[in-house]
């Protein structure tokens, strides 16, 4: 198969041509643009048949989004950054009500200051949403986790919000050479859209969303946890399957080179193509180090995780968003995965609002001592 | 009081299935007055059935035949939408 010259956000909008969701409501913001405008030239060429609605707000892109997909539409968004933060209250909405859509995230620093380049702060903001969180580290995995992402979101015993995670700029605009399916394939893998319960299903009427009091709110909230729990076996399966068709590897987490690492790096999303060529380097010289990178964040494999970093004595966990005043989510995760254990752990904090992380800075993690703060002037 | 379900025997985000739904007979709630119809001065325009918020207005395919008390919480619309004052509100 020939590789196109693609942008992450050209990735996703092409995937989504080929699963050809009913509906995609959509408020444009940068850098999630080169999505819906890719995917919009799509609609107005006739190459693909979906309803895109263009809604006056990320709320209402979620909202709208949360009818369809409960309506029996399969459904697709995207957003990035402030509209992620307007959208915030109604993603809680649709993981409650387990509305199986698909969103591309382009992620972007929040406000403020205002800026617009790429670090995790949005995804960590509805880090507690309920909605599956997948980062993908180039344009090619974009691709694939948006073929991937219907499935898993429409799984029976998942029927969750999927969010495929793309670094702004870093990917959403940076073009790759991408590998598609072709379009049958991906029609054949993602199969009819099917949900319990559809809402204009007349014939047996339901109320969705029904108000919850004490006596069943306790319930529904476990019952979602435990839906997104179950989800990362069914990413596996479907992984799996995935990889039968294009021959690339779909982990909820990816271990380079950590099988005798003496250090090593755990980070998410564009910063661990970077990271990779760090260890490369200092494994050329000697250095027994490596890389976890975290695909999958919500659900958090931490079963997969302790095992992964078991036997590393020595860890730095490189965020992408802080939390201040508190440890850095990332970090916090990887800590709750590994307690009791005797690994050293380390909390970085890099990449705030795009800047830049480089090679050199970090081969200095993985073999000197930094600051936890690294490449802000002190 | 039906018993308390547990997470795993509710449907996924609490989806109600109305055939699995206990049907609240709504008319329990009803105080004083319950509408009564004259059949004679019906010219059968329907407009009591469109408006009753509680679908308490019975037909017969399309023909007035009376109202359901078993869901008639007595709000008095019909009552005082009827443009031919058939329907009168009387003590329970």
């Amino acid at each position: 198969m020939t590789p196109r010259l693609l942008t992450g956000g050209e990735a996703f909008a092409h995937a989504l041509r080929q699963v050809r969701p009913d509906v995609f409501p959509v408020y444009p913001i940068t850098p999630q643009t080169p999505i819906i405008q890719t995917f919009a030239s799509f609609v107005a060429n006739g190459e693909v048949d979906t309803e895109l609605v263009n809604v006056e707000s990320e709320h209402s892109a979620m909202s709208a989004a949360i009818g369809s997909a409960l309506a029996g539409a399969r459904t697709a968004t995207a957003t990035s950054s402030q509209g992620m933060a307007l959208m915030a209250e109604v993603v809680y909405i649709a993981a409650a009500m387990r509305a199986p859509l698909v969103m591309g995230v382009g992620n972007r620093a929040l406000s403020g200051p205002i800026n617009i380049h790429a670090d995790h702060s949005d995804s960590m903001l509805v880090r507690d949403s309920g909605a599956i969180q997948l980062f993908a580290e180039n344009a090619q995995e974009v691709y694939d986790l948006a073929v991937l992402a219907p499935r898993l979101a429409e799984h029976p015993e998942v029927l969750l919000p999927v969010f495929v995670c793309q670094d702004g700029f870093t990917i959403t605009h940076s073009a790759e050479p991408v590998e598609l399916l072709e379009d049958d394939v991906v029609r054949e893998f993602v199969g009819e859209y099917e949900i319990p319960y559809p809402l204009l299903d007349v014939r047996r009427p339901t109320t969705q969303g029904p108000f919850a009091m004490p006596d069943y709110y306790f319930e529904l909230r476990r019952q979602q946890e435990v839906a997104i729990e179950g989800s990362l076996d069914v990413l596996t399966k479907l992984g799996a399957e995935l990889s039968t068709l294009t021959g690339r590897d779909y982990p909820a987490i990816e271990a380079y080179r950590l099988e005798d690492a003496e250090r090593a790096l755990v980070l998410m999303g564009s910063t661990a193509g970077t990271a990779k060529d760090a260890v490369d380097g200092l494994r050329d010289q000697g250095h027994r180090v490596g890389l976890l990178r975290i695909v999958c964040f919500r659900p958090f494999p931490s079963f997969h995780v302790f095992s992964a970093l078991a036997h590393v004595p020595d860890v730095a966990v490189l965020d992408r968003a802080a939390s201040p005043g508190g440890a850095a989510p990332l970090f916090a995760e990887v800590a709750a995965a590994m307690v009791g254990g005797p690994v050293e752990l380390r909390s970085h904090v890099f990449g705030l609002g795009g800047r830049d992380l480089g090679v050199e800075a970090l081969e200095e993690v993985l073999v000197g001592r930094v600051p936890q703060y690294l490449g802000v002037r002190s | 009081m039906p018993e308390l379900k547990a997470w795993h025997a509710l449907h996924a985000g609490g989806v109600v299935v109305r055939d699995e739904a206990v049907q609240p007979e709504t008319g329990g709630w009803r105080t004083g007055t319950v509408p009564r119809a004259d059949l004679a001065k019906c010219v059968n325009c329907l407009l009591c059935w469109l408006h009753c918020p509680d679908s308490a207005v019975l037909l017969d395919g399309t023909t007035f035949i009376g109202f359901d008390e078993r869901y008639c919480k007595g709000c008095e619309i019909c009552a005082e939408l009827c443009p031919t004052q058939a329907i009168e509100m009387v003590p329970e």
